[in-house]
């Protein structure tokens, strides 16, 4: 299915034969494509979920790590800290909200001290900047709700926030209005390479998802938990993924100022800890869990990871309380060892994977998509840049987060400004029909875009009425509606037809 | 900046009584503020009967009950009704934002009635652990999909929690040919009214269990089954009596929260275990000239008493603006 409408400039019955095509449509995939997509390039990015950003992307954090965490030898602590960088000058032109909020790794004893130094000294390494050790004095002024047991922490001012999925959907959407195909629903199925090293072809692919075949001269594989799996296809399985469990806890926006900075225990050997987390939707989140599963689609939430959490934020927080939570879920890390792995594929001439992006992968991201244009240039695609490159993209307006004189302006130019539809998170008819004109198919669609049923109440009050404003824009029948593709339809049947 | 003199936030039984009572006690210029396309509030969605014995001497359903409201405030021409009109702002100084299609405005009350009603708890609220696919729906969404809407939601039906809304669904969801295979409830007896327990639960033979609460939500796409476990006395569940209901949809009927963001923006004590104000009388607050009734003060078993404590505010609001004139 062509994402987003009939815009599409490749109907796939062309059966063209692409530059480039990527597998996996998350934060890597659409990164990927909306840096490739400056290039006089034809490239399409194919998704097997309903809508993009539904496999791992959806349950990140959504914390730009400044690069306090990484080891300074490995890759991803490199494409970190320079995602850091660049994350910036991504959100300014797509108009992503960035928040540059900071973080703080706590220290509860003295002889943890030492611990921070070591973190300031590696990430100096790296070269974070502004580095800086704070006291308890510091802490108690900027962080009052801080437990008086903390000590000292190591303070990275560039540590940020953004909404992971709306990064998403607002990468792919620029990079569709350059021209880049996009294709939901196409499970890959099998992939034949037909380019022939020894003599000297170029390389060329043949991809079949569960729906088509499409032709490319070069394949990225950004399958996120599934890469192995992709990799497989081609023949290369020297890697892994395994998924590592994150449940995460989201409290009311009534707690929006729990904390000024994101919090951070000092970290172990396999997780960052358990973190009081601020989003860019104003709701606090405290998580996740790490635990290594077997099960790819097990996202299911347990009473022991939500003590855990509960326990490990209370050290930070004392006065955070079970009753302020209002949402949680479980998220996959796709874990392949200790580092990315981002690599041309030798012995299968122009397939490129892009595996194991657990964290900080949402942060090196756009330095990601840097490295794979490095790669594929190396590899032999000439990479010519267009004449014209749309860079900006117009921000989507949230009432919730727009001062009232702006919102009065609005309301005067459409009225649908002023036909709220999700009470407890301030949504208009206006916004939800927009999220569905930029390619929302299912009710989570519309929810990682605008917020709608994600506050308090849960979609108790407006579940029916976007149920209805979504069936009547897309011409599905209300039992067709799903939460978040087939097989998860909302309705049984419609009565008196 | 428009003034008025006596503002009412809601237009479900509550606000209605409110703002009747209020005329009769002399205030002649009312506006009533309905962020649906109806009046009526939740009582629309109420198709059974068992409503007005107290107040009106005989059973109605909800529709007819609101009704009876509806025709007395339409016919005092002294009261402006405004629908699809949505609260987005109220400060002390009881000055309210409004939007609604085409307008946001700004409003002085002389004094203000929030009638703004409750919400029903979610199942995240009793942190039922599991995953979380399509099929669980709070029980009045429930109800607002088949009376409302002509949905029906699902096939094969769990309940957790016996609160009023979820016992009604179960005769509902039988009527509708559906089947109603548990009523989980974690307490050992109900929290609904015990007519709701013999008519919607006994007489369709619903097996309703006690004493039991759902430790996992199962199925990826759309709910496939529930785990239920037995608790000892401190609601801890006891594994070794773990089993599994199949079903396609759950319905959450756990309780409700009188709604309350607005005044608690506004700077009103709150009671944050109860999230109502916290009140010196009936209807008050800690703002002069702000109040507050029905089911936004206290969660009421029957419309009746609703109807009888917002009568109360409308005259509480009268009076409070005459000794301020």
């Amino acid at each position: 299915m062509a994402w987003g409408g009939s815009k599409n400039p490749f109907p796939i019955t062309m059966q063209k034969t692409y530059d480039v095509l990527i597998i996996g449509a998350g934060v890597v995939g659409a990164s990927i494509a909306r840096e490739l997509s400056r290039y006089r390039l034809n490239i399409v990015l194919v998704e097997k979920e309903e809508e993009l950003a539904f496999g791992v992307s959806k349950s990140n954090s959504g914390i730009i790590h400044p690069g306090t965490q990484v080891s300074p030898r490995s890759l991803k602590g490199r494409l970190c800290v320079e995602g850091n960088r660049l994350i910036r000058r991504v959100s300014q032109e797509l108009g992503v909200d960035f928040k540059e909020v900071g973080e703080l790794i706590i220290a509860f004893r003295k002889e943890e001290i030492d611990r921070l130094n070591e973190l300031k000294k590696d990430a100096e390494l790296l070269g974070v900047p502004k580095l800086q050790i704070v006291d308890s004095s510091w802490l108690r002024e900027h962080e009052p709700n801080l437990s008086h047991e903390a000590v000292a922490a190591l303070y990275a001012p560039t540590a940020g926030i953004l909404s992971p999925y709306r990064l998403v959907y607002d990468m792919a959407e620029n990079a569709r209005k350059n021209g880049v195909g996009i294709f939901t629903k196409q499970k890959v199925i099998k992939i034949i390479s037909m380019g022939r090293k020894e003599a000297r072809n170029k390389p060329l692919f043949e991809v079949t998802t569960s729906e088509k075949t499409f032709q490319a001269r070069y394949v990225i594989n950004a399958a996120g938990l599934f890469a192995d799996e992709v990799s497989a296809l081609v023949g290369v399985n020297d890697f892994t993924i395994r998924p590592r469990k994150g449940e995460e806890f989201i409290l009311d926006k009534k707690r929006e100022h729990l904390t000024n900075h994101l919090l951070f225990p000092l970290p172990s050997k396999t997780s960052k800890g358990i973190l009081v987390i601020k989003t860019a939707d104003g709701n606090p989140m405290i998580g996740p869990t790490a635990q290594d599963i077997e099960d790819k689609e097990d996202l299911s939430t347990s009473d022991d990871g939500l003590n855990k959490v509960l326990a490990g934020v209370r050290r930070m927080i004392p006065s955070i309380a079970a009753d302020d939570i209002i949402a949680y879920f479980a998220g996959l890390r796709p874990v392949a060892g200790e580092d990315f792995i981002i690599r041309h594929e030798k012995d299968v001439l122009g397939f490129i994977n892009v595996a194991g992006i657990q964290s900080p992968g949402l942060t090196a991201a756009p330095a990601i998509a840097l490295l794979v244009c490095r790669i594929l240039k190396e590899n032999g695609l000439p990479l010519r840049k267009k004449f014209i490159f749309h860079k900006e993209r117009k921000k989507t307006i949230h009432l919730f987060d727009i001062p009232l004189d702006k919102t009065r302006k609005l309301v005067q130019q459409d009225p649908s400004y002023g036909d709220i539809v999700c009470r407890c998170e301030m949504v208009s008819s206006k916004e939800i029909k927009d999220a569905i004109a930029r390619g929302a198919t299912t009710l989570d669609g519309i929810k990682f875009r605008t917020r709608a049923q994600a506050g308090r109440c849960h979609g108790g009050f407006c579940t029916s009425r976007i149920l209805k404003i979504l069936s009547s824009a897309t011409n599905t029948p209300l039992t067709q509606v799903t939460k978040k593709g087939c097989g998860s339809e909302i309705v049984k049947e419609e009565r008196g037809k | 900046m428009t003034e008025r003199e006596l503002v009412i936030v809601g237009g479900g039984p509550a606000g209605m009584a409110a703002a009747v009572s209020a005329y009769r006690s002399g205030v002649r210029d009312i506006l009533l503020l309905e962020r649906d396309q109806f009046l009526g509030g939740i009582l629309n969605q109420c198709i059974h009967t068992g409503f007005g014995l107290d107040y009106f001497k005989e059973i109605l359903t909800g529709p007819e009950y609101a009704d009876r409201f509806i025709k007395e405030v339409e016919n005092i021409k002294e009261i402006e009704v405004s629908l699809r009109s949505f609260v987005v702002g109220l400060t002390k100084d009881k000055e309210l934002t409004v939007l609604k299609p085409g307008v946001l405005e700004q409003i002085r009350a002389g004094a203000i009635i929030m009638a703004t009603g409750c919400r029903e708890k979610t199942r995240e609220m009793i942190h039922i652990a599991g995953s979380r696919p399509a099929g669980i729906f709070s029980a009045g969404l429930a109800q607002k999909l088949i009376n409302i809407e002509g949905l029906l939601p699902g096939t094969e039906v769990v309940i957790v929690g016996s609160g009023d809304i979820g016992l009604i669904m179960a005769r509902r969801f039988n009527l509708e040919g559906a089947k109603v295979k548990a009523v989980i409830e974690i307490q050992d007896k109900t929290r609904g009214l015990v007519r709701n327990i013999v008519q919607c639960v006994e007489d369709f033979d619903i097996p309703i269990y006690y004493r039991h609460k759902i430790v996992k939500i199962h199925g990826n796409e759309r709910i496939t089954k529930v785990s239920v476990v037995k608790v000892d006395d401190r609601f801890e569940a006891i594994e070794e009596t773990r089993f599994d209901i199949d079903c396609d949809t759950l319905l959450v009927s756990v309780g409700l929260i009188p709604e309350n963001e607005l005044i608690e923006m506004a700077g009103v004590a709150m009671n944050k275990k109860t999230n109502t104000p916290v009140a010196e009388g009936l209807n008050r607050t800690s703002i002069p000239g702000i109040f507050v009734c029905g089911n936004a003060f206290k969660v009421y078993d029957l419309v009746d008493a609703v109807s009888k404590d917002s009568i109360e505010a409308g005259r509480m609001a009268a009076e409070y603006l005459g000794g301020a004139a």
